[in-house]
């Protein structure tokens, strides 16, 4: 028999196809309408596709196009043959408008490394499931990168939504023009632009767009794969010497009386000791770290020690009204705010806080005779919270709100009196006293421990339930202790704690314990 | 007013005789009944037809020039009901829904009209809701043409042919007296294509005419003795005629190829996917020409049992591609060669996946074995070699499976919706989770991350009818959900009447953001807005109130998220007979901004003043805990890893996209949360007053600032 492509009957002539991978909202419509516009300005046949439904509403949606020259001498009713949906490994150019939804075409096939251009924004639009975990639950971008380099022909990414913002146009602007860059179809570049121009929705800040798109993708192709973003790196210097005789003193003793390898962290939380109330706290701190340093040892590489320093300033540092009344009346504060909400030199911006304090706010920042006092009467204590429990929309930038806020920042210096850090001081000590002991018999055990602080966090009830995930997870690893995995499991402990609200996971994981146990 | 605005498109649905009309299927068919010369159109909007039914609502000018009767029905029932204009009067009528969810609606309708027959031509337009963004059940609109002998279309997905169907299928109502179907499956509705377009055709005959000269005939009314002789006349009189027309007319067309052993017969739908399907196996080319015989249904009810036998007659195999299941096409081509003793072998369901979507890939497959089985030699083994790509076997792409999530759709930013479902979620936490009977609309998102709230849902509108099981004296009631558009497209009658009637005492939460919001933002009885064509602004409340609700609660302002907490838990915790209804108002965030966005910016570009807020989360205060994430799940409320050496989890932050609908600040009120939110209050060209207070706060304020900056440490 013929060999299919020499057939007299059948011609080979292929389509060029491109799949949009988009977020509902994202404008992905507007991009496929420049495309289908630029091919059919050059005389070629398009047809596009597209799955909205309710996938409008911020959900992942595909576009489809396929394209090619009119066939010459054809009669004009004769149409191709278009597929009306992406078929995975015979896909040319797949645009990502988010990450994610890039990484979504490769796992669907669309990207091969035969024939597939892979253009995709570097940005993040967080799906709920990666911002609902009570911990970290961002997914690896690392990953996404990695199978691009194994799926894509070429893989050109940049943050787009970043030039989409500072040009004032729309990411399928910077898209389109990324397209162009990486030359991946036969068309120059003034026809993308009259593509745009020909559209005539918003046309100027588009074609700012489509130029740094361009000249971006331009680079990137000139270069190789692109690296993955990394997480933004601590962005302090050790701490110099401030002009301050305390301060500068424990800093000289950092340096003097610590390993290099613990330098960093340490500053970082001698400073947010001294910052949450003054030098002598940090000093007290430092004496807290020292004791721990005493029982470390550089043959572990100090890993308690660093462990130490991050967790107990956490600790340390805890959140009270005073500390919220403090930074929220900043100068630094306030200046970020306008930064924040990209405030022009001529606007005036005012903020209003959401603030709700409760009977146990208050108890906490009394006297700790006091505070306990009334703590102890049930009724008292209700008509204390009767008195001042309610929704405060503190408007911060007025003058009376202001210095409501800035004396009750001030009245931290009769902090270390107070009910709530008696409570913390107790509650701190008794865990450093549980690692500094587990420390001998189990050194990553002690590490652990140390780590397990991550849970305790947030206000009110959340900071309830994190402590009472805190004591769960130190009840389980005392139960632990004396196995050799003790520590490994803690660590699974602290993850599971971390994995959902409820704590669900952890409970699970504390059953699989007395499995075994 | 719709989410989308058609006026451009509208033009197209000018163009005459000749011109070239490019854009939407969808739009194409409106242009089809137009050249047509329809009389009448009816419709309930819902992807993939919604766009349809917003062009027509623009294009009114155009339609009263036409004599072109536009209603935009209550529901799927009354668009096709309305389709009775065509039984004793010679005038074309359209009735457009969703399918099969519209269809099953209008089943009632539909059966009727078919058993008594039209005299007009009645075109009943499914957008077939199947496959990839679908957001429905996974049904067949086959089998309702079936039962009730309804003709049904499924032209190839380019615009030249579903134009054609149009007109086709206008052309077979009348010649047969029978309503026919023609189905338009998603990507066909959203296709970009073009085709030559006609003249508009006024309707010969007029609604106005049949009105000043009624007509009526007792044969054609759905009773006995008239209903036996209907069924009679269907299989006698109305199929043989329709069978007749489909074949003179060559609805359904034939591909020859030079591999004449073997064939294809597929659905017109399908046509796309088998040539590309045959391409990759290097038998057929992008321009459709084909070595295998097609035999493509455009008309896939009834079949024309001699072009099927003519097709299959010396073929020694022949596949038939047919989405969907049962597999009533196949079974049919059976028994037809079956009764004439024709041996061809029929592939189908055997090699194609008897349920779901027929992908390119799937499709690829399913040819690919059927050759193999049957004709290998004419495939090169190249050709032949696997076309899954073996990419998917790398173990970096494979590292993606869990770690690419999954991105459902969900409320939009500022969504309205968003807080009643916070609230909901505090009271579940106070009260315990009770069982919610969920709706349709985009409330439905409820059912999803991060609410996790609703247990079922029985159909649009039938949230509170779904919940009527549970009218017993009990220590927690059902809470059931209804959107407003659900409400008015039967839920007043089968929710809150039914709840009154049977003295229910349960919660009922109507969601009303003033638009059928998650089909596109069309008006409904209870907008808000003045329409110029329809009669909106008429209260739910008042309606429920009507039809006996006695505990009814307004609430206006659904970003309350206290209010509507306690609102709910009042209406769980008062036991008296009848439903406690609480109606949650607040307009759709999407319309919203698309009418106040321009007047903002036109104040702001007029120099004039004027205050853009936004919501703002202190890093520093923030502990990364995400509580508040998990009462929202706002796509402007993120997160980002902190620069801060001493957090190991990422911070909330809030985008540009914010549109400062108070969620964030409610949710941390009412929940207790914590301080971090803030919402800043930006004053665009501030008149002189605004800038002597911002001077003489700045001064106060700074003077105290740096008097403690000198006094104390301070770091950041």
């Amino acid at each position: 028999m013929n060999a299919p492509s020499g057939h007299p009957q059948v011609g080979d002539a292929a389509p060029f196809c491109i799949a949009v991978m988009a977020l509902g909202g994202q404008g992905g419509g507007v991009l496929v309408d420049w495309i289908v516009a630029l091919c059919e300005a050059h005389g070629w046949l398009a047809q596009s596709t597209s799955v909205p439904g309710v996938a409008q509403r911020t959900g992942a949606t595909v576009y489809y196009i396929e394209a090619l020259p009119a066939r010459n001498g054809a009669a004009p009713s004769v149409a191709p043959v278009f597929s009306l949906m992406p078929v995975p490994g015979e896909v040319d150019l797949v645009v990502g408008a988010e990450l994610m939804e890039a990484g979504r075409a490769i796992q669907r096939g669309l990207v091969t490394p035969d024939r597939t251009t892979l253009i995709s924004s570097s940005h993040r639009a967080y799906a709920v499931t990666e911002k609902q975990s009570p911990g970290d639950g961002i997914a690896s971008a690392d990953a996404v990168y990695a199978a691009a380099e194994a799926a894509a022909k070429r893989f050109i990414a940049f943050d787009m939504a970043g030039i989409a913002d500072q040009t004032g146009s729309v990411i399928s602007a910077v898209l389109f023009g990324a397209i162009a860059g990486s030359k991946a179809t036969p068309f120059p570049q003034e026809a993308f632009e009259a593509a745009i121009r020909t559209a005539g929705i918003g046309v100027e800040a588009s074609l700012r767009g489509f130029a740094l798109g361009l000249r971006q993708a331009a680079a990137a192709t000139a270069g190789g794969n692109p690296p993955a973003p990394s997480r933004p790196m601590p962005d302090r210097p050790a701490a110099a010497p401030r002009g301050n005789i305390e301060f500068d003193a424990l800093v000289a003793r950092v340096s003097a009386d610590f390993p290099p390898v613990v330098h960093l962290m340490l500053l970082a939380g001698l400073e947010r000791a001294v910052d949450f109330q003054d030098a002598a706290y940090g000093k007290e701190y430092l004496d807290l770290i020292g004791e721990i340093l005493s029982l470390d040892s550089a043959a572990n590489g100090f890993e308690l020690t660093q462990a130490a320093a991050k967790y107990v300033a956490v600790a340390m540092a805890y959140d009270d009204v005073f500390r919220v009344a403090d930074l929220k009346t900043r100068a630094s504060r306030f200046e970020r705010v306008r930064s924040e909400v990209k405030a022009a030199p001529d606007q005036i911006v005012y903020t209003t806080e959401f603030m709700h304090p409760r009977a146990e706010e208050v108890c906490g920042s009394l006297p700790l005779r006091l505070g306990s006092f009334i703590e102890k009467r049930p009724a008292l204590f209700k008509a204390l919270n009767k008195l001042v429990s309610r929704p405060r929309r503190v408007k911060t930038a007025t003058i009376a709100w202001f210095t409501a806020l800035y004396v009750l920042a001030g009245l931290k210096r009769f902090r270390r009196g107070t009910l709530r850090h008696a409570r913390e001081v107790t509650h701190r000590d008794a865990w450093l006293n549980r690692v500094k002991s587990a420390t001998a018999r189990d050194y990553p055990l002690a590490v652990e421990l140390l780590k397990a602080r991550r849970l305790v966090k947030g206000y009110s009830d959340t900071h309830a339930r994190g402590q009472s995930k805190f004591d769960k997870v130190m009840a389980g690893a005392a139960r632990l202790e004396g196995r050799p995995d003790a520590a490994d499991w803690t660590r699974r402990l602290c993850e599971a704690a971390l994995k959902d609200e409820d704590g669900v996971a952890l409970s699970g994981a504390l059953k699989t314990i007395d499995s075994f146990l | 007013m719709a989410e989308r605005s058609f006026k451009k498109e509208v033009k197209d649905l000018e163009l005459g005789a000749g011109q070239r009309f490019r854009g939407e299927g969808i739009l194409a068919i409106t242009k089809a009944l137009l050249q047509s010369g329809v009389g009448y159109i009816g419709g309930y909007q819902g992807a993939p037809i919604s766009h349809l039914m917003d062009v027509l609502t623009d294009a009114e000018t155009l339609l009263a020039r036409l004599g072109v009767q536009f209603s935009v029905s209550a529901s799927e029932a009354s668009a096709a009901a309305a389709l009775a204009a065509s039984v004793m009067y010679p005038i074309r009528g359209a009735a457009i829904f969703k399918s099969t969810v519209g269809t099953n609606v209008a089943a009632d309708a539909l059966a009727n009209l078919a058993s008594g027959g039209v005299t007009g031509g009645a075109l009943i337009i499914v957008g077939e809701d199947y496959g990839e963004g679908s957001s429905i059940m996974q049904e067949r609109s086959h089998a309702f043409a079936m039962k009730s002998q309804i003709w049904l279309l499924d032209p190839r997905p380019n615009l030249e042919s579903i134009v054609k169907a149009v007109e086709d299928g206008f052309d077979l109502s009348e010649a047969s007296n029978t309503p026919v179907m023609l189905e338009v499956r998603i990507r066909a509705c959203h296709v970009h294509g073009s085709f030559v377009t006609k003249d508009n055709r006024p309707p010969p005959f007029t609604l106005k005419q049949a009105l000043a000269a009624p007509n009526r005939d007792i044969g054609r009314i759905v009773l006995p003795p008239a209903s036996f002789l209907h069924e009679k006349e269907k299989v006698e009189l109305r199929w043989p005629a329709a069978v007749k027309f489909i074949r003179d007319r060559k609805l359904n067309e034939t591909f020859s190829g030079d591999v004449g052993d073997i064939g294809i017969i597929v659905q017109g739908g399908m046509y796309n996917g088998v040539v590309r399907a045959l391409q990759r196996l290097g038998l057929a080319d992008i321009w459709g020409t084909t070595r295998v015989p097609l035999y493509v249904l455009n008309v896939t009810y009834p079949l024309v049992d001699d072009e099927i036998v003519e097709f299959c007659t010396g073929k020694r195999a022949v596949l038939v591609v047919e989405e969907g299941q049962p597999e009533y096409i196949e079974q049919a081509i059976n028994t037809i060669l079956r009764r004439r003793d024709i041996n061809t072998r029929i592939s189908g369901k055997d090699v194609l996946p008897m349920a779901g979507e027929y992908t390119a890939d799937v499709m690829s497959k399913g040819v690919q074995a059927f050759i193999a089985a049957n004709r290998a030699d004419i495939v090169s083994d190249q050709a032949r070699a696997s076309n899954s790509p073996p990419i998917g076997d790398d173990p970096r792409v494979k590292a993606l499976t869990g770690n690419v999530p999954p991105r459902p759709p969900g409320f939009c930013t500022g969504c309205p919706e968003r807080p009643i479902f916070a609230a909901l979620k505090l009271v579940e936490k106070e009260l315990g989770p009770h069982h919610v009977a969920a709706d349709i609309g985009c409330h439905l998102f409820s059912i999803l991350p991060p609410f996790n709230i609703g247990t079922t849902t029985m159909g649009y509108g039938l949230g509170p009818a779904s919940a009527a099981a549970f009218n017993l004296e009990a220590d927690k009631k059902s809470i059931s959900i209804i959107g407003d558009g659900g409400f008015w497209h039967n839920g007043l009658t089968s929710g809150i009447g039914n709840a009154v009637y049977n003295k229910h005492d349960g919660v009922i939460l109507v969601v009303d953001n003033h638009y059928s919001s998650a089909t596109g933002g069309q008006d409904i009885l209870s907008s808000r807005a003045d329409n110029r064509s329809r009669s909106t602004q008429h209260p739910i409340a008042e309606a429920v109130k009507g039809v006996g609700a006695t505990w009814v609660r307004q609430i206006d302002r659904t970003y309350e998220v206290a209010k509507m907490r306690d609102t709910l838990k009042e209406a769980l915790a008062v036991r008296s007979p009848g439903p406690k209804v609480i109606v949650a108002s607040s307009e759709c965030m999407l319309n919203k901004q698309r009418r106040v966005r321009p007047l903002f910016e036109k104040t702001l570009n007029a120099g004039k003043r004027v205050v853009r807020e936004r919501f703002g989360v202190d890093e520093d205060v923030c502990t990364g805990d995400h509580a508040c994430i998990r009462l929202s799940g706002c796509p402007s409320l993120s997160v980002k890893h902190s620069a801060d050496p001493l957090k190991d989890d990422p911070v909330a932050t809030i985008d540009d996209t914010c549109v400062a609908c108070g969620n964030c600040g409610e949710v941390a009120e009412a929940a207790i949360l914590c301080p971090s939110f803030y919402r800043a209050d930006i004053i665009h060209n501030p008149t002189r007053f605004d800038c002597f207070v911002a001077a003489l706060r700045s001064t106060v304020i700074g003077f105290l600032q740096r008097l403690r900056s000198r006094r104390s440490l301070r770091f950041g």
